[in-house]
């Protein structure tokens, strides 16, 4: 089951993303987008971390690319063109994304011992209250980064509101 | 049923609940339409729909069957996929969202719960993030209808929504911490104790924040004073003005599965889900495994549907926001109250506890 699941969503996710890249209009890109969010909520949820997966959904498709969809609505923006700088990023991308791939697949295999010990999804089945864990943890032992957080997103708010007020 | 496993009943459990669960919900759709048109009809002082059958009773089939016979219209400058996309992703997301509720008590055979479709850890917030995809249907549609009285009202909603879905969102945090929990069953117990003492909106002091859901709630769903996306004397229709038969019913659907839910989710939180208004008082009263599972579920059918016909009295009432209007409060009004119910509540609670 649990693997039925990863396979279908994994693939959905990967379909998604190479969706995202192909595609030519901004908002079918955006779309895929969502898809591949989605996808990995649902990935979270088979690992057991179900709060992290509804946080996705909720803040990651529900709002962000929500307001994506809304700008490129917005905007009326059309189909992309190619220039010398997309073709440049061609030349730079798909090598840097195969040396990623390359690396990511390396720190897997050599970590392939440490990983077996662990039970993907263990927590899945058990009646342990996720949010109570992440929250007890973010309260007490995580207080101080999570408190600089949310006071760096704060000066992000008040950043955005000083950029939109500049014109006048 | 003794010789299937458990799996085995499980699984079968799971396929008729579904399956009542939306004939239900989509008969619910059609009857709430039916109770909107004639309890408008009698506050506007006439009768209604009432030639076809009994009382009107069967109009909403007919609705029905003529909207699936319409010609389906497909404009030639739509952006094809997108444009049926939106109409299943606003269905879809609306009749989800209903898999979560507890209709009544819980009754287990052999380990299912009968009635719930999905006792999730997250409920709540599985309820909250279903109806932030829902969005997606009304945005899509709008932009791929190319159609600028579809895409003005498309904007307005998803505007509307963004901005009422924080101050729904806040407005549950109050009942979550008296519950301590995201679960709708762990909330519906918190509040079963004494009956209507112990119901989150008056004992539990969460009136304010049921107001603010209830308002937050009517503007979600677009419904009237809150109904901008498709005010019909500025956009024609609003975002489904270039839909036609059955995927125009799809989004005539969504609005009323939509209401459904948000009047079950206020029942769940705030009126005290499948329980009774009496607590315990008459547990000795008919005291039968059947009357024991019935009961609550025609308590809880009962709220839901007060909550309903609020909702329609509402909209007989009350005239259309301006958009200014609508944004001001939502941003200025109920979300301060909303972050000040939260702290209130939690103060209490501290104190308390």
């Amino acid at each position: 089951m649990q693997l039925a699941i990863f396979i279908v969503f994994g693939a959905l996710a990967l379909g998604g993303a190479l969706n995202l890249l192909l595609q030519r209009h901004p908002i079918h890109s955006a779309l895929s987008l969502v898809v591949v969010m989605m996808s990995l909520a649902v990935l979270y949820w088979s690992l057991g971390a179900e709060f992290l997966a509804a946080a996705q959904v909720i803040v990651y498709s529900g709002a962000i690319m929500v307001l994506f969809v809304f700008v490129i609505m917005l905007l009326n923006a059309g189909t992309e063109e190619r220039t010398h700088g997309s073709r440049a990023a061609y030349a730079v991308g798909f090598p840097g994304a195969a040396a990623i791939f390359c690396l990511l697949i390396f720190v897997f295999l050599s970590e392939r011992g440490a990983m077996k010990s662990t039970t993907i999804g263990g927590d899945l089945s058990s009646t342990v209250d996720n949010i109570a864990q992440i929250s007890a943890m973010l309260f007490t032992r995580q207080l101080l980064p999570f408190e600089v957080t949310s006071i760096l997103i704060l000066v992000a708010i008040l950043g955005a509101v000083v950029l939109a007020r500049k014109e006048q | 049923m003794a010789h299937l496993s458990n799996f085995e009943v499980f699984l079968l459990l799971s396929v008729l609940k579904v399956a009542v669960v939306l004939v239900i919900t989509l008969m619910g759709v059609a009857y709430t339409v039916l109770l909107e048109r004639k309890l408008l009809g009698r506050m506007q002082n006439r009768w209604g729909p009432s030639r076809v059958g009994p009382f009107g009773l069967l109009q909403p089939l007919m609705d029905g069957a003529k909207l699936f016979l319409k010609e389906d219209m497909m404009p030639l400058a739509v952006e094809r996929p997108l444009f049926i996309l939106a109409p299943i992703i606003a269905l879809g997301c609306a009749l989800i969202s209903v898999s979560m509720v507890p209709f009544g008590a819980v009754t287990r055979v052999q380990g299912t719960d009968l009635f719930q479709i999905a006792n999730v850890n997250i409920g709540l917030l599985v309820i909250l993030g279903v109806t932030s995809i829902g969005v997606y249907g009304i945005t899509l549609s709008g932009w791929s209808s190319n159609n600028k009285y579809s895409l003005l009202g498309s904007l307005r909603s998803t505007a509307q929504m963004i901005s009422y879905e924080l101050a729904l969102g806040l407005s549950l945090v109050g009942v979550v911490l008296r519950a301590q929990s995201l679960n709708l069953r762990v909330i519906v117990e918190s509040q079963s104790s004494r009956g209507i003492l112990s119901w989150n909106i008056f004992g539990g002091c969460q009136i304010v924040a049921f107001f603010i859901y209830l308002i937050a709630a009517f503007a979600e769903t677009n419904r009237a004073p809150f109904d901008l996306p498709e005010a019909e004397n500025e956009l024609v229709a609003g975002y489904h003005t270039e839909y036609s038969s059955m995927k125009f019913a799809m989004f005539f659907m969504a609005e009323y599965a939509n209401m459904i839910t948000v009047s079950c989710v206020a029942t769940l939180l705030f009126l005290g889900g499948s329980t009774s208004v009496f607590g315990h008082l008459f547990d000795h009263f008919l005291n039968t495994p059947v009357a024991n599972a019935a009961f609550p579920v025609c308590w809880f059918v009962v709220k839901v549907f007060s909550f309903l016909a609020l909702y329609i009295w509402v909209r007989g009432t009350l005239p259309r926001f301006r958009y200014d209007q609508l944004m001001g409060f939502g941003w200025k009004f109920l979300l301060p109250l909303a972050m000040a119910n939260i702290i209130v509540t939690s103060l209490i609670l501290a104190v308390r506890g």
